[in-house]
């Protein structure tokens, strides 16, 4: 008898060992891309130390699980973020696939993610294609649709009377959406529409054959490195007195430190800003500055936090239960977490319903420091995107 | 379409030329005489603006900083030789490809580590800034005719050192017969040094120039490399006549297509179909004159003496 008990206590142990790595494995896996090395690593860089800060903030659990986060390198290439979602989901079998920062990047990487029946919680990228036909149940952005932005600069500069403006963007998905976003709401004359080399470095041949234009005003969108090199040439060729520049995603917390005085009095429209007063933002914008010596963070950084505390909602509201998809939507849906812009709603189509701002890059407070970005004006209230009517997808 | 208009467009094209030369003359003798590919090159541009723009901010010296920034290079670039690519000659292409693409992850991750990953702030001091009146309704900037006197000044460097120095007999040898200039009791490894560091200070000295009008930042190095490399395709392997040559052509076409490409292509197809065709084109350009050249002189333009 005292025999079959110890055999019995010992099958017991080993029943328990064995439950042991499932478990273990109960636990939340976020694969995070964005661009981490090249020019464009410092968005990368901001999107990570944002990410870390919503876990710290969060005690390091999602939903109450663990969380094991693996971040993944694009390297600005569709192909290299195809690759590295394909590891993500195959070898590390992640619950999420979160972050993107390029348009064209995330029209490859989304379609594979959801396809595979995982969630992809875009953290940046909006292209027009993923907010109508494209959408996806599966498929949530914490950003906004690309052309939301320059939509709202458009009525800004119409509303302002601006006339003979010229349009300036890469050439790839996001510089198309951006212009057509642009032309939605500003209805009077466009000089000339100038598509330049995704990466570029040099814009001096653009910058003399605008000054051969002599258009009134000047509207851009140039990201990351771009929008330093952009934003120095125009300053130094001598242009910002004599064409005003409008710009979006250009001036931004990133190229500030690198531009300087360049950026100064420089207007942009964004959905959000680091002096937006509500708690969840000031306790980011703080925290992140003690975080990471003094740096504020951008608007990419906000998102990817939101993105994470997006996350959270979803896994906390099925109570840990990665298996019930249909819950996480639904409670994704709801947009139910303290958001950086304060509460928003999500249209039909998973794109946020939000404000639009109209900000200027103002003088730091001391000589020394750089300009900071602040709030001017609410240009939309509650702002949907454009292409939600071709979404066919039912709540 | 005027004349002001065509003549800015030209100083652009030529500005951008004699960046890709600077490159490209390092490179191409690196190429040409040691028969080595080195994709690193891209790293010691990037390592040349970094310390400007270092040693402009501690000491407040342009000149200075310039001097500090090619010595600078100069001493990296001889270090990497010693270090790393000396073992490299004797293997084939590929190893020298892999060996220094790592380099190049090796320096980018190097400075994000010392200077961090966001672009610093890099300027130029007050009496080069401005603009010069060059002809009714013609201003250009100052630091821009610069860069284009420097690249000229290279140039005729280059081809006085090469052509009529003792340095040059021995680099021209090399090319052409590296074991009988061996035999002849010519020390041909530190001849390999030389070279290199030479090279190295060559592309430390475009990035200094560059890094005030682009940005200086980890990576920036890889962004014009590409072009290097069609400049010395286009020009043939190992002439310096070939690149200078390579990379005003490479300059001009790609800056009068960005330009006037979309204009032109407007009076024969329709406007909108050229606003899609025009950018598309203009980026191929270069890519394009390449495959040319490749058809009719697979040498390149001028290549090296063989």
């Amino acid at each position: 008898m005292k025999y079959k008990t110890g055999t019995l206590l010992a099958g017991i142990v080993t029943a328990a060992l064995l439950s042991m790595p499932a478990l273990a494995q109960q636990k939340v896996k976020i694969g995070f891309i964005s661009t981490f090395s090249g020019p464009q690593g410092s968005i990368g860089e901001d999107m990570k130390n944002s990410v870390e800060l919503a876990l710290d903030h969060l005690k390091r659990k999602v939903g109450g699980l663990d969380v094991e986060i693996i971040y993944g390198d694009d390297q600005v290439k569709p192909d290299v973020g195809t690759q590295v979602a394909d590891e993500m989901l195959k070898k590390h079998q992640v619950n999420f696939v979160a972050g993107v920062i390029w348009s064209n990047v995330m029209l490859a990487v989304a379609p594979k993610v959801t396809a595979a029946g995982t969630f992809m919680i875009g953290t940046n990228a909006g292209p027009h294609q993923l907010a109508g036909e494209g959408c996806h149940e599966m498929f949530f952005t914490t950003s906004w649709q690309n052309d939301q932005t320059p939509e709202a600069m458009g009525k800004y500069m119409q509303d302002a009377g601006l006339q003979d403006v010229y349009l300036m963007a890469p050439n790839y998905a996001a510089g198309k959406d951006m212009l057509t976003g642009f032309k939605r709401y500003f209805k009077g004359r466009i000089v000339d529409e100038v598509y330049t080399r995704l990466g570029q470095t040099d814009y001096q041949a653009e910058i003399s054959q605008l000054r051969a234009k002599n258009p009134k005003a000047v509207f851009v969108f140039y990201p990351g490195g771009m929008g330093i090199q952009f934003l120095k040439q125009y300053s130094e060729a001598g242009l910002r007195g004599q064409f005003p520049l409008y710009s979006v995603y250009t001036v931004d917390e990133l190229s500030i430190p690198a531009v300087k005085h360049a950026a100064l009095g420089q207007l942009e429209t964004r959905y959000w800003s680091q002096d937006l007063k509500n708690e969840a933002n000031q306790k980011f914008v703080g925290d992140y500055r003690k975080k990471y010596k003094g740096k504020t963070p951008s608007f990419y950084g906000a998102q990817s936090y939101d993105g994470i505390l997006l996350i959270d909602s979803a896994v906390r509201a099925v109570k840990g239960n990665l298996a019930d998809k249909k819950g996480m939507i639904a409670a994704m849906r709801k947009a139910d977490f303290a958001s950086t812009r304060g509460k928003f709603k999500y249209g039909h189509n998973h794109f946020p319903i939000e404000n639009f701002y109209l900000l200027k890059a103002v003088a730091g407070a001391t000589p020394t420091a750089d300009p900071v970005m602040e709030i001017q004006q609410t240009v939309f209230k509650d702002h949907k995107d454009a292409y939600g009517s071709a979404c066919k997808m039912k709540w | 379409m005027n004349f002001v208009l065509i003549a800015e467009q030209t100083l652009n094209g030529l500005q951008l030329g004699v960046t890709l030369f600077l490159l490209a003359a390092g490179l191409t003798l690196v190429f040409g005489i040691m028969n080595m590919v080195n994709l690193a090159h891209g790293a010691l541009y990037m390592v040349g603006a970094y310390l400007a723009s270092f040693f402009f901010q501690q000491t407040g010296s342009y000149l200075l900083a310039v001097l500090l920034a090619l010595a600078g290079t100069l001493l990296v670039g001889i270090v990497t030789e010693l270090v790393a690519l000396r073992t490299l000659y004797e293997r084939d292409h590929l190893d020298q490809v892999l060996a220094t693409f790592g380099l190049i992850l090796f320096f980018n991750e190097l400075v994000a580590i010392l200077w961090g990953r966001a672009a610093i702030f890099s300027t130029i001091p007050e009496y080069l800034t401005g603009h010069v009146q060059l002809a009714a309704g013609l201003r250009y900037p100052l630091y821009r005719l610069v860069i284009i006197g420097v690249g000229v000044a290279v140039a005729f460097v280059l081809w006085y050192v090469v052509a009529r120095t003792r340095l040059g007999m021995l680099i021209r040898a090399g090319a052409s017969n590296r074991a009988m200039v061996a035999a002849l009791g010519i020390n041909i490894r530190l001849l390999y040094t030389v070279v290199f560091g030479f090279g190295a200070a060559l592309a430390g000295l475009a990035g200094l120039l560059a890094g005030p009008i682009y940005s200086v930042q980890p990576g920036m190095g890889e962004l014009i490399l590409i072009q290097v490399f069609v400049v010395i395709v286009i020009g043939g392997i190992g002439s310096i006549r070939g690149a200078l040559a390579g990379a005003l052509i490479v300059g001009m076409v790609d800056t009068m297509g960005r330009a006037f490409l979309k204009p032109a292509l407007s009076t024969l197809i329709s406007p909108s179909a050229a606003d899609t065709a025009g950018p598309a084109i203009a980026s191929m350009l270069i890519y394009l004159l390449m495959a040319v050249v490749l058809t009719f002189r697979p040498a390149g333009l001028f290549p090296a003496a063989r």
